[in-house]
């Protein structure tokens, strides 16, 4: 090794990994999709230190928005402490040296897999998704050209053909997750694969919501307020899950539960996605029916 | 009275490119006028262009010069020279042609074809069905066969449907190709009763009968296509 | 003011150049409303090329293509923008190709194949857009219980007529065909050819049929139009043309086909 290649390897690190000019890329086309809200601007994606599908594009997004006072929250399918999203916590405490959080309402960024937080966000918090495959199109449509077309022309009759499938073949709207929606009224948008669940959530939401799509080099936006509508028929129209039992751990009903399956004969509970609602709940004396069901004295 | 059909000066010859662009006349200077409710047989031999005639009035042949004018309703047409369009009208509202030969559609019953043929001129559906079964009883098409389509017919019977299809309409102008030819005495008889009808309603036809007897009884006048011969170019 | 009196199109001097090759050339012709016009010529005719023109698939080299709008204007459908352009395409006209994987989403249930257009001009009931489409599966002769199943499970004659039910939904005035019964087996083409002939004389549609085949000219056209080497050299009525053919290539091409 060189005396200077020695040198190179010593630096540090760019303030969040990415140079300055790769940001200013990635903010111009930031601004351009908050401008058009739902549009897919195409950008030149970089290589990051980590395979494709790992959140390539939230975190391109989130090092080009990211400054020293922020508070960044990392969730993945609603938890705070799986492999992806501690190593992405840890990526930017190590290259932007930002305070890190578990808690929605303390994070001023945050970026998730899979999941909205039930803690409803507020003006002044940014949302940043990582998404895999931005052109909700695309398995109907297979060419570039013409889902492109059809986004300029706003021909969307193609999506509903997609969900006329659906009922004709289950009797409803069966997609439970990246459920298609309509932004502003004009571009379709895939929500990424969040559970439709959350699709309420992003309807006139304060928050900013950002989307990075890395391999696939796109980003759109949702700005604070915009009308975010999923996507129905007048006869079937839009409805979240609904879970038939309260979450084991906190008791709450309102919210999106996972199964977690507790032995081999069958046994099983459901619970919190989000991690931290649930924890926030039990702090707050909320006891579900695992931890003999109570409910906090007012 | 007014023609119905006046033809005027009309000559046709085949080219036939196949054969080295050898020239075959068909008949020079036709000729001739119908009156409403006249009835005007072609004569003369086999070959002499009777036929020729019929499809040059119907627009099915073209006309090398001359004029055909058929007096439809609204004003008469020069068949000689008029549009695609102009002759497809023509032949709904107004000009009918009967062979003996009809050109099935599969899976459209007898009755429905001839109710369809008076549908065409605009006949509400319950008049055009009476119509219609009333002319298949008087040319003794069985009952059972109506609704049946007609392409598993005998071939006197698909003649008959075939005439009766040419009978239904109010054509103002018949052309009737041969419509007995191998029909018993029996339904001979019945086409005969359908021709006077249709003079009796002011019909202008011309038509070609081999059969002398129908031709004596339907025929007012005989004109002899043989003093239309063309002369061999 | 809307007449029956003027066209609902109207081709002028079309041409189209390959390079240095001729597709076709100087093409011209009006059709009107209700009526059906046969293109007929051998392969390389330029017959295809000139659907194609019409059909706004192919940017003619010179020419016009007018159409008669639903508000009566007449239109150069080469200069339309582009969602005029593609409206039009799927409401007020529709196009059945010979091959029926190329007009059809085979993997997309025959109930969807018919409700496309209704969803694409903004249907949004599911009963609605489902019963309109077993309606129109009903008018093609296919069995309704197979309103489920991909066409890719369908013989090659219900793929074309659940073709010809995806275009019509929409109640088109123009359908562009080519070779509609093409590819399939005798039996089948009859079928689907009496299908037409009645589907086009109720509904009252204009259609411009490319074919290859004088019996499928003679059986649903009322003008015919033969083509050679990119040129129309004869035109007139359907059975004038196939009775009494004037031109050397019109009488060949009749007397090349087998009389049964």
């Amino acid at each position: 090794m060189s005396a200077n290649a020695a040198a190179e390897a010593a630096r540090p690190y760019n303030y969040a990994y990415l140079d300055e000019q790769t940001k200013r890329m990635i903010r111009r086309a930031i601004l351009k999709a908050i401008a058009i809200p739902g549009y897919q601007v195409p950008f030149a994606s970089r290589e990051m230190p980590m395979p494709y599908g790992w959140g390539t594009g939230g975190v391109q997004v989130t090092a080009s928005i990211i400054g020293p006072s922020d508070v960044l929250k990392v969730i993945d399918q609603g938890s705070d402490d799986t492999t992806n999203a501690v190593s992405i916590r840890k990526f930017f405490e190590k290259t932007a040296g930002v305070a890190v959080t578990t808690a929605t309402t303390a994070a001023s960024i945050i970026q998730t897999r899979h999941r909205i937080p039930e803690t409803p966000l507020g003006a002044g918090q940014v949302l940043v998704y990582q998404v895999p495959i931005p052109e909700p199109l695309r398995f109907l449509e297979p060419r570039e050209t013409e889902t492109r077309k059809m986004h300029a022309l706003a021909e969307y009759g193609l999506m509903h053909v997609k969900l006329y499938e659906d009922i004709a073949k289950h009797g409803r709207i069966a997609k439970t997750y990246d459920y298609p929606v309509m932004v502003g009224g004009r571009y379709l948008m895939d929500p990424s694969p969040t559970p439709k669940f959350d699709n309420p959530k992003m309807h006139r939401s304060p928050a900013l919501q950002l989307f990075g799509a890395g391999r696939e080099k796109r980003i759109y936006a949702v700005p604070p307020h915009t009308d975010v509508v999923s996507l129905d028929f007048d006869d079937h129209p839009f409805e979240v899950n609904k879970f038939d039992k309260p979450c084991a751990l906190c008791g709450a009903t309102d919210v999106y539960l996972d199964e977690v399956i507790l032995d081999d004969r069958g046994g099983r509970m459901f619970v919190c996605s989000d991690t931290d609602n649930c924890e926030t709940r039990r702090a707050d004396g909320h006891r579900g029916e695992l931890l003999g069901n109570e409910e906090p004295r007012a | 009275m007014a023609p119905r059909v006046e033809i005027d000066g009309v000559a046709k010859s085949f080219v036939m490119h196949l054969q080295g662009g050898k020239l075959l006349p068909v008949v020079g200077n036709v000729s001739l006028e119908v009156a409403a409710g006249e009835c005007v047989v072609l004569g003369g031999p086999s070959g002499a262009g009777k036929s020729s005639i019929l499809k040059m009035i119907y627009g099915n042949y073209r006309v090398d010069s001359g004029h055909i004018l058929v007096h439809a309703a609204d004003g008469p047409v020069d068949v000689a020279s008029a549009s695609p369009r102009e002759i497809i009208r023509l032949r709904k509202l107004s000009l009918g042609y009967v062979s003996q030969f009809l050109r099935a559609i599969p899976r459209v019953s007898a009755l429905d074809l001839i109710v369809a043929s008076a549908r065409e001129q605009g006949l509400d559906e319950d008049k055009a069905a009476s119509r219609a079964r009333s002319l298949l009883q008087r040319l003794n098409v069985p009952e059972r066969l109506w609704s049946l389509p007609p392409a598993t017919f005998s071939g006197g019977e698909q003649q008959r449907v075939n005439i009766a299809r040419g009978f239904v309409a109010d054509h103002r102008v018949l052309l009737l190709d041969e419509p007995t030819a191998s029909l018993d005495a029996v339904n001979r008889a019945a086409v005969v009763e359908l021709i006077f009808d249709k003079k009796r309603q002011g019909v202008a036809m011309i038509g070609i009968f081999h059969d002398e007897d129908v031709r004596e009884r339907v025929a007012d006048r005989i004109v002899d296509v043989t003093r239309f011969a063309a002369r061999a170019a | 003011m809307i007449t029956d009196d003027q066209p609902l199109l109207t081709a002028r001097g079309i041409t189209k150049m390959y390079g240095r090759h001729v597709g076709c050339t100087d093409v011209s012709f009006d059709l009107f409303a209700g009526e059906v016009l046969a293109v007929v010529g051998e392969s390389g005719s330029g017959k295809s090329t000139l659907l194609s023109v019409l059909s706004t698939r192919l940017e003619p080299t010179a020419g016009t293509v007018c159409y008669r709008m639903r508000d009566g204007e007449m239109r150069d459908i080469y200069r339309l923008n582009e969602a005029e352009r593609r409206l039009l395409m799927r409401t007020d006209w529709g196009f059945v190709h010979q091959d029926a994987r190329e007009g059809l989403r085979m993997g997309i249930s025959a109930g969807g194949n018919v409700g496309e257009r209704l969803m694409a001009i903004g249907s949004r009931h599911y009963g609605e857009i489902r019963a309109t489409a077993l309606d129109w599966l009903g008018r093609v002769e296919i069995d309704l219980a197979r309103v489920d199943d991909a066409p890719k499970t369908f013989s090659g004659g219900m793929r074309q007529r659940l073709q010809i039910a995806r275009n019509l939904v929409t109640q088109p005035r123009l359908v562009y065909m080519d070779e509609p019964t093409g590819g399939l087996d005798v039996s089948v083409q009859a079928r689907l050819l009496d299908l037409l002939r009645g589907l086009v004389a109720d509904l009252g549609l204009a259609v411009v049929i490319v074919t290859h085949d004088l019996a499928v000219a003679r059986l649903l056209s009322h003008r015919i139009m033969v083509m050679r080497a990119g040129r129309v050299i004869e035109t007139g009525l359907t059975d004038q043309v196939l009775d009494d053919p004037r031109e050397p290539y019109t009488q060949l091409l009749v007397s090349s086909v087998l009389q049964v």
